[in-house]
């Protein structure tokens, strides 16, 4: 028989909600043995059309084709059953059972009727021996007990079991530190060498261009193009993904840092996650903390706004030593925190942008007898949205049917709102797409030119590397080292940044 | 032209489905009324409404609870409570069965035992309200202990104080208050429905135009987010909780005064009655979202319901088929729209 050049052909995919059309005939194909990064900014229609495949939407019109079979997977069941499988974003997995019940869930071997524990020990071991050997997962932990990394690997190992030919990872790295990236991306190149197609949707262009082979680049529903990665650089990817000429990823900067505002001295929490952290920020400083995942960056944010209980040290600004012991008092004090996930601590999903926006400043907007005015919340809220250009129907709009980087600058317009002296910003730009990702920075930059004091914490370094005038690492819940973009930019190599990151580890 | 013509029909099946259980109801409506056309009259309807009104001010209490993401099973046994300790102090002076003599207990101005029963209801939901915030025990669960703790009390009061009589042969002036009514034009209504319109009035005011009510949503919405915007959860739900027993102590007071009397049989499934009330009117379980017009519809649908119903002699026992499958349905229908809106 004749060889299959494609694994997976998807042809002329059409797909439309009332009256909207998501995709305009998308043509897809991914050739065994290769990474295929699938590319565009947020509702380009990328995952519509991993939901088409998936079957989880039903496609308006074109033909997909797997292994030169002609199918229509009506459930990600059946999808899975042929082969083809997602490793989520967040990951969907039961987090209160163990490891090899995660795997086989819904497939348990049974001897006499009864589930054979042994073999499914077994079975597991195997399935992610065959990943590699950076792979240590005993079978019977139970989920929670592991890190977001390993709980993408018991995923992966899922994959496998199923023998599918197709794995779509989604943002794989989102929440992986670079160790963890390295062993991801082993585990990559081993299921490329069993033949297997990987189809891995990301928006960090790095990593893109260290794994794929194939790039296709979407934009508004449509197939922009599809090139060897050999064939293409980061700069024309971007342009391709926003359709214009994107000259710099970063807005340029065009003021100095003052005189110093805040002073950290001596921070330790309540739960040792922080050794002695120490620091200054300077008005109109963009200071970033750069760290691996568990480093104590969020703990550090979260003990300086009162959400984590401070067990010693001083937070002076402006010369007045503060307590912040609660959330509340922070925001009193001038401090504003943008955290890292959005969907667990930043968004209230069925309320509206109004609420939304306005929720941290509640009390702004009693008059003298507690009554709300209304008015005036929804006044403030529009000037917000046309502020920092929210992309919403109108206020009233529940806020989890806006786009992640609209969300994202709803809370950040909500934290503005406030006037803050300090802004705390955890991961801003997680998930979000370039275009959003340069507004982002620019309300970022905005600020900082207003003499405000801004820390960023971020798990991307180019990200850092790009918009902060110093950087501080922290590494096992320590400050590791320091990096002074403005004085010694030379320094502050991504290798340097990476050495003291693991200093503590 | 045929887009168009899908798409009106789209709006036509959305509009049926967003007011299914209006519709339904609607027209289990129109077969009461086809089998007793006498049902249509304004004297059912004003009847109806004061049934409701107790019901209206206590599920208002409850439905705040939900709106935290919570519940409160506790709500009948608190209102039973409520209503027999201010039942036992508003008995007549000169009626021969008197819990306490005259002596002991003189003819207290009304106001008295209903502050004495909110002091006392607000005191054990707000203890229930900081089990739940502070020490983090899951709304059901504790709502279940206090549940068990206000029938203990009640039974004992009920049974110790009052020697397990029922109480009747209340005071002139509380029977009046809650079994008065205003003449206007042909429609004789009720006081109870004033109480419960101010009530509803009031509960408006400090859900949508207090940083309470707001507060609250955004706890039920978020309570993590709620937590970084620096709203203080543990305080706001307390008082969310007492102005919940507040409003069951009132209930429970002109719940005995409307009925005549009280014992401790009294609340056994009102509080299954208000969530179920609440839950049909758009309240959700998930917490964060509900509005107090819905609450009011919500009772007042099981009201016209379970009235009408005895009224074309269905039997009682059916009813609760009737309730449960109401319930089922509206749920059904609100997740399904919530599902659709999430495509």
């Amino acid at each position: 028989m004749e060889k299959q050049k494609y694994l997976l052909e998807m042809h002329g995919i059409t797909k439309e909600f009332s009256g909207v059309k998501a995709l305009k005939g998308v043509d897809f194909c991914v050739r065994p043995g290769t990474v295929h990064a699938l590319m565009g900014e947020n509702g380009a229609g990328k995952s519509t059309l991993m939901k088409c495949l998936f079957g989880i939407y039903r496609k308006d019109g074109g033909e997909i084709w797997l292994k030169g079979q002609k199918v229509d997977f009506k459930s990600p069941h059946e999808a899975l059953m042929n082969g083809i499988s997602m490793v989520h974003q967040e990951l969907e997995q039961v987090r209160d059972r163990n490891v090899m019940e995660n795997v086989w869930l819904g497939r348990f071997p049974l001897k006499g009727g009864l589930v054979d524990t042994r073999r499914m020990v077994e079975d597991t071991k195997r399935v992610l021996a065959s990943l590699g050997e950076d792979v240590s997962i005993d079978p019977r932990e139970r989920l929670s007990n592991l890190t977001v990394s390993k709980r993408q690997m018991v995923d992966i190992a899922k994959a496998v079991s199923y023998n599918c030919d197709i794995i779509t990872l989604d943002e794989p790295t989102s929440s992986l530190t670079e160790k963890e990236v390295d062993i991801l991306m082993k585990i990559i190149e081993g299921l490329k060498a069993q033949g297997k197609g990987i189809i891995y949707i990301s928006h960090k262009m790095e990593e893109i261009f260290r794994v794929a082979d194939d790039i296709t680049v979407m934009r508004d529903g449509e197939l922009v193009s599809t090139d060897r990665a050999s064939d293409m650089d980061m700069d024309l990817v971007i342009k391709r993904m926003v359709g214009r000429e994107l000259t710099d990823r970063f807005p340029s900067k065009d003021w100095e840092p003052g005189k110093p505002i805040l002073e950290v001295k001596h921070f330790e929490d309540a739960k040792h996650h922080l050794h002695d952290i120490s620091f200054q920020l300077r008005e109109g400083e963009v200071l970033g903390i750069a760290g691996l995942l568990g480093a104590g960056r969020t703990e550090l944010l979260e003990t300086i706004f009162g959400a984590r209980k401070r067990e010693r040290g001083e937070l002076i600004l402006r010369g007045k030593e503060l307590r912040n012991r609660s959330t509340e008092e922070a925001i009193h004090n001038g401090f504003a925190l943008c955290t890292e996930e959005r969907r667990f601590n930043g968004i209230f999903p069925d309320l509206s942008i109004t609420f939304n926006t306005v929720i941290a400043n509640i009390r702004g907007y009693t008059n003298r007898i507690g009554w709300l005015r209304i008015s005036k919340m929804e006044e403030n809220t529009k000037k917000m949205i046309d502020a920092i250009r929210t992309k919403t129907p109108d206020t009233k709009t529940k806020i989890r049917h806006l786009s992640g980087g609209n969300q994202q600058k709803v809370i950040i317009g909500r934290w503005l709102l406030n006037d803050p002296d300090i802004f705390l910003m955890d991961d801003p730009t997680r998930g979000i797409d370039v275009g959003a990702k340069y507004e982002i920075y620019q309300l970022i930059f905005n600020l900082a030119a207003k003499k405000k004091g801004i820390i960023v914490c971020s798990s991307e370094m180019p990200e850092l590397l790009g918009i902060c005038d110093r950087i501080l690492v922290m590494s096992g819940g320590h400050i590791s080292g320091e990096y002074d973009l403005r004085e010694a930019p030379e320094h502050a190599t991504q290798e340097n940044i990476m050495r003291d990151a693991t200093k503590f580890v | 032209m045929a887009k168009e013509n899908i798409k009106s029909r789209d709006k036509i099946i959305d509009l049926l489905y967003d007011n299914a259980l209006y519709v339904i109801i609607g027209v289990m409506l129109l077969v009461i009324i086809a089998m007793e056309p006498s049902f249509v009259r304004l004297s059912n309807f004003t009847t109806i409404l004061t049934q409701s009104a107790t019901k209206i001010i206590y599920a208002c209490g409850v439905a705040g609870i939900i709106v935290l993401g919570g519940t409160d099973l506790a709500l009948g046994r608190e209102v039973g409570l409520a209503a027999v300790v201010a039942a036992s102090l508003l008995q007549a002076v000169d009626y021969s069965q008197r819990v306490f003599t005259p002596q002991q207990v003189p003819a207290l101005p009304l106001i008295l035992p209903i502050l004495l029963v909110a002091l006392l209801l607000a005191l054990i939901s707000g203890i229930h309200g900081f089990i739940v915030a502070h020490w983090g025990v899951a709304p059901f669960i504790a709502s279940l202990g206090i549940q068990l703790i206000s029938y203990g009390a009640c039974l004992q009061y009920f049974n110790q104080v009052c020697n397990s009589n029922p109480l009747s042969g209340f005071d002139k002036f509380y029977s009046r208050f809650c079994q008065g009514t205003v003449k206007i034009g042909g429609l004789s209504l009720s006081y109870l429905m004033f109480y419960a319109l101010i009530v509803v009035a009031l509960m408006w005011i400090v859900w949508n135009r207090t940083t309470l009510g707001k507060n609250m949503f955004a706890i039920g919405g978020n309570k993590e987010a709620a937590k970084v915007c620096g709203v203080n959860v543990k305080r706001t739900m307390i008082l969310i909780y007492i102005i919940a027993g507040v409003l069951y102590a009132f209930g429970g007071v002109l719940e005995a005064g409307r009925t005549g009397s009280a014992n401790s049989t009294m609340g056994a499934d009102y509080a299954m009655d208000a969530i179920a009330a609440c839950v049909v009117g758009g309240v959700s379980m998930k917490g964060g979202t509900g509005t107090l017009p819905g609450v009011v519809i919500g009772v007042i649908i099981f009201q016209i319901i379970s009235y009408g119903l005895i009224y074309v002699g269905v039997s009682p026992d059916l009813q609760y088929v009737v309730k449960g499958l109401i319930i089922v349905v509206a749920v059904v229908l609100d997740n399904r729209k919530t599902m659709r809106k999430a495509d």
